[in-house]
């Protein structure tokens, strides 16, 4: 267990540096960058899922009085294939294809053209100027439809990806994968219960409450600047550049505050656009997406089919599972099939299984990252399939989890040993806890599941500025989504010995910092804080050798204690210990200002279970289900921060249970979102939901200086199946699709 | 398009502008008065994120036209911390992290003094109600209904 560490800041619950400003509106979001002669920016969008641009027209448009630019697919350079990294990658030629449609539009809301004009009245009169001709195409909208032989195809050239051998054929299915262990049928065999389940879970968008924004501006050299809302500029700036064939020296991109992300806010959408734009005008174009246009436009996450087969002695032990996974990649390849399926069965320690994955194209906008990307939707399938288990076998469903449960050893589905790792922990604290056991109100119901999400390390960047009077500014490349520069001001504090109150930390520019990868995968307190360690542990270094300087000794004879230069013990020196301060303020006779950096590529990302516990009850008149109680436990490995370790469980569990009881995108039969805004794509309000409480559980990270392991996106994969299980322990009846959702509540119980 | 003029009051500054017809408040107050404390999340009064008083009254921006706008008092997030500091409002969604992005934070700070100039001790339910029209993705609420409670009981009783 956790060796026991007597932290000064790490751990406690101080205000963040950020926070003034994001109580009185100072804070600069997407939107809020107005430059002198500024201009909108606005895209036309396709009225059809499917369809054959034949041409496009913007004569009419770019004639209007006020109109200063206008572009097409053609404005841009060939789209080239080749593959962006991180978490909002892929090939560039698909992501420069959804930004801008070239020969075919693939969903209803893809870009066809923009336009830059004095104003949004003028943008908009504009975009209804503009001809397209389209050839209309059957659109392909259901998930087991499009994996069929004979289905319209989306992309004539795609030929599925990982086959044995290469395919003759094209097909929807872009790729497939298989992870496998062991002998299923004869794990079958040894089973004395079996339960067998088929799952469908629709789309579901991020909702993030800030849509899409930046404002651009280019100029005579053709250096671009772009203001804009990201996950991360780095990648911004590199997906920008690639799709309109420019040095990546000629971009510079400034990270706005972000209004939310949740992965969705890795990948480009208006960009590279306005960039384009700001050129052709020659002034500054910012563009602002509708929330209709986020729904339309820009990622959600995969709806998906599972299937899932799991069997059982009577002690509980699982002796094989097989799980089929399907996900909709959308336009274009890249569903989240493989964290999807290298997590299913990850808390546990099997023996005998089979995943099977398939990454499916088909005419709805292209997913992005959210959240735990593939987790939720097949944990949901395995913790269903678990509590149906449980309840053959008539186990508490926390015992049984416990019984096959992974540890340090069990070798991943996925692959690697699991290093020490806390999910026997999170079982343990959940059997324990008073919610598990308080009795329920008549008629209510509760259920349990677990998550897991392994965490990234990637790269990251930081400097460590030491200023005159011996406060500190932390510099690091990570957009701040949830209270990060709290946390580097801690761990900078923590390293240094300075007190908190005495360190800035501020997300620079791609200009202005080094490169960092997207703040997601949960890796910026693990990677980015490692970076600002390393950064801090260099000021050290340099703050000895100044001391050793100036007492006439040896470096190696010099210790930092409490934010001090010290004699090392057994030294024998009459000196006065050297603050931070001390040194900062004759940092010029003694070798110039102190300015400590690090750039790393973070190893050891320690992977973070959960189980959540769910109270409910259900209108049986109305179908409406209430959430009466929710408790997430998770293992953070070392909250810095508890307060917003917390955040991040009930942010989760928030969403989790609004995508079990309400979220889901509706198409028509034409591939027309029918709910494209807050009022019919329902995510939970205040009224929604009770407190949510937290237990944090702390078994080390051995890879991170402080024990961290992401905390970010674990927590909303659980709240899937806890509700769900919660569900069907209030009703008897076992819903496998989700949302619970009025409709399906009713039907189900009638 | 011939524009509008009008005259209105923002954080107690007499203000004038001319404006669109069909142009909103909240596009006003961010693109030509550069008020850009107020943020917009949808644009359809599902979010809340826009919401200011009027007269005193809690409203969506984005759903009050500029023109009317017109001899009013309009009250943004600009005007709720005052020449001591922080309002205790401010103060307490701080203290209890009840931001996580802090997109939706002006809103429900707006949202939240009007509650508490109207029912200075509303109890949770209460809370979660009159913010029910303010979306915040990130928190799960547990952080702001407790900052709102905390808010309350430091106006009653101040430190």
């Amino acid at each position: 267990m956790a060796e026991a560490h007597d932290y000064k800041t790490i751990g406690t619950r101080p205000i963040r540096p950020d926070g003034v400003d994001k109580v009185t509106g100072r804070a600069l979001y997407g939107a809020d960058l107005n430059l002198p002669s500024m201009i909108y920016g606005k895209v036309l969008r396709s009225p059809h899922a499917h369809a054959r641009i034949k041409s496009i027209d913007l004569s009419k448009a770019l004639a209007m009085e006020g109109v200063y630019a206008a572009v097409s697919g053609a404005d841009f350079p060939e789209a080239k294939h080749g593959e962006i990294g991180g978490e909002g990658g892929g090939d560039v030629a698909d992501l420069a294809k959804n930004v801008m449609a070239r020969d075919k539009v693939l969903y209803h809301g893809h870009a066809v053209a923009a336009v830059a004009a004095k104003s949004l009245s003028v943008a908009d009169a504009a975009l209804e100027a503009i001809e397209v001709e389209y050839e209309v195409l059957t659109p392909v909208l259901d998930l087991l439809e499009a994996m069929k032989e004979d289905a319209p195809l989306l992309d004539d050239h795609c030929f599925t990806k990982n086959l044995p051998e290469t395919p003759d054929k094209p097909s929807n299915i872009a790729a497939v994968m298989q992870l496998a262990r062991g002998d299923v049928d004869e794990g079958f065999a040894q089973a004395d219960v079996i339960v067998e389940g088929e799952y469908n879970i629709p789309m579901a968008h991020q909702g993030y409450i800030e849509p899409h924004a930046c404002t651009a501006t280019v100029n005579e050299g053709g250096q671009a600047t772009i203001w804009c809302s990201t996950q991360g500029h780095f990648e911004f700036r590199s997906m920008t550049a690639k799709m309109l064939n420019m040095e990546i020296s000629d971009l510079k991109f400034i990270a706005s505050e972000i209004g939310g992300g949740f992965g969705g806010k890795t990948v480009v959408y208006l960009e590279p656009l306005a960039v384009l734009l700001a050129r052709k005008s020659r002034r500054p174009v910012k563009m602002m997406m509708t929330r209709e246009e986020v729904f339309r436009a820009t990622g959600p996450t995969s709806g998906t089919h599972c299937r899932i087969k799991v069997g059982a002695k009577r002690d509980g032990t699982i002796t094989s599972a097989t799980a089929w996974l399907a996900y909709e990649a959308g336009a274009f390849a890249g569903a989240p099939m493989g964290p999807g399926a290298m997590s299913i069965f990850a808390p546990y320690d099997l023996e005998n299984f089979k995943i099977e994955a398939f990454d499916v194209l088909l005419n709805k906008p292209k997913v992005a990252a959210y959240r735990a990307p593939g987790a939720p939707q097949s944990m949901h399938a395995m913790e269903v399939a678990l509590d149906d288990l449980a309840l053959e076998l008539g186990m508490d469903p926390i015992d049984l989890r416990m019984k096959n449960a992974a540890g340090e050893g069990t070798q991943a589905p996925y692959g690697p040993k699991f290093p020490q790792i806390g999910f026997k922990e999170c079982l343990e604290a959940a059997k324990a806890h008073p919610n598990y056991t308080k009795p329920l109100p008549e008629g209510a119901g509760r259920g349990v599941a677990a998550g897991f999400w392994f965490n990234v390390g990637m790269q990251s960047s930081a400097e460590v500025h030491v200023n005159e009077d011996g406060t500190v500014t932390v510099i690091e490349g990570n957009p701040d989504i949830g209270g990060s520069r709290a946390s580097m001001c801690m761990m900078a504090s923590e390293t240094l010995g300075v007190p908190y109150e005495k360190i800035r930390a501020l997300v620079g520019d791609t200009e202005s910092t080094g490169f960092s990868n997207v703040t997601g995968g949960s890796r910026t307190t693990f990677a980015t804080g490692m970076a600002v360690v390393q950064a801090c542990e260099d000021i050290i270094t340099q703050c000895k050798a100044r001391a050793a300087a100036t007492w006439g000794m040896d470096a190696d004879q010099v210790d930092w204690k409490d934010g001090q230069a010290v004699p090392a013990p057994g030294v024998n020196a009459d000196v006065t210990p050297l603050s931070l301060a001390d040194i900062a303020a004759k940092a010029g006779r003694t070798g110039g200002p102190l300015l400590g950096r690090a750039s790393l590529n973070a190893q050891g990302a320690g992977a973070s279970f959960s189980v959540n516990i769910c109270d409910l009850q259900v209108d049986p008149e109305t179908g409406k289900v209430d959430v009466l109680g929710f408790t997430a436990i998770q293992d953070a490995g070392k909250a810095i921060h508890p307060s917003y370790v917390e955040g991040q469980m009930q942010g989760g569990a928030a969403q989790g249970i609004g995508w079990a009881l309400n979220e889901e995108y509706i198409f028509d039969e034409n591939g027309v979102m029918e709910n494209a805004g807050f009022l019919d794509y329902r995510i939970p309000v205040a009224s929604d939901l009770p407190m949510i409480d937290c237990h944090i559980v702390e078994v080390p990270n051995p890879s991170h200086p402080f024990g961290v392991r992401g905390v970010g996106e674990t927590p909303i994969v659980a709240p899937l199946a806890a509700t769900a299980n919660a569900f069907r322990a209030a009703t008897g009846v076992r819903v496998n699709d989700l949302p619970l959702s009025p409709p399906r509540v009713l039907s189900a119980l009638d | 398009m011939s524009k509008i003029k009008v005259e209105t009051s923002i954080n107690g500054e007499t203000v004038e502008f001319l404006c669109e017809p069909q142009q909103t408040l909240l596009e006003v107050l961010r693109e030509d008065l550069s008020r850009l404390g107020t943020k917009e999340g949808c644009g359809t009064g599902d979010c809340g994120a826009c919401s200011v008083l009027l007269n005193d009254r809690l409203v969506c921006s984005c759903l009050v036209l500029a023109v009317e706008s017109e001899g009013a008092e309009v009250t943004t997030i600009e005007g709720i911390a005052g020449e001591n500091g922080l309002h205790p409002i401010q103060q307490k969604f701080l203290e209890h992290a009840a931001l996580q992005c802090g997109i939706c934070t002006p809103g429900l700070i707006v949202a939240t003094k009007s509650l508490l100039d109207r029912n200075p001790n509303p109890d949770e339910k209460t809370i979660r109600y009159w913010l029910a029209g303010n979306l915040c993705r990130c928190t799960g609420y547990d952080k702001i209904v407790r900052a709102v409670q905390a808010a309350a009981e430091e106006l009653a009783h101040p430190a």
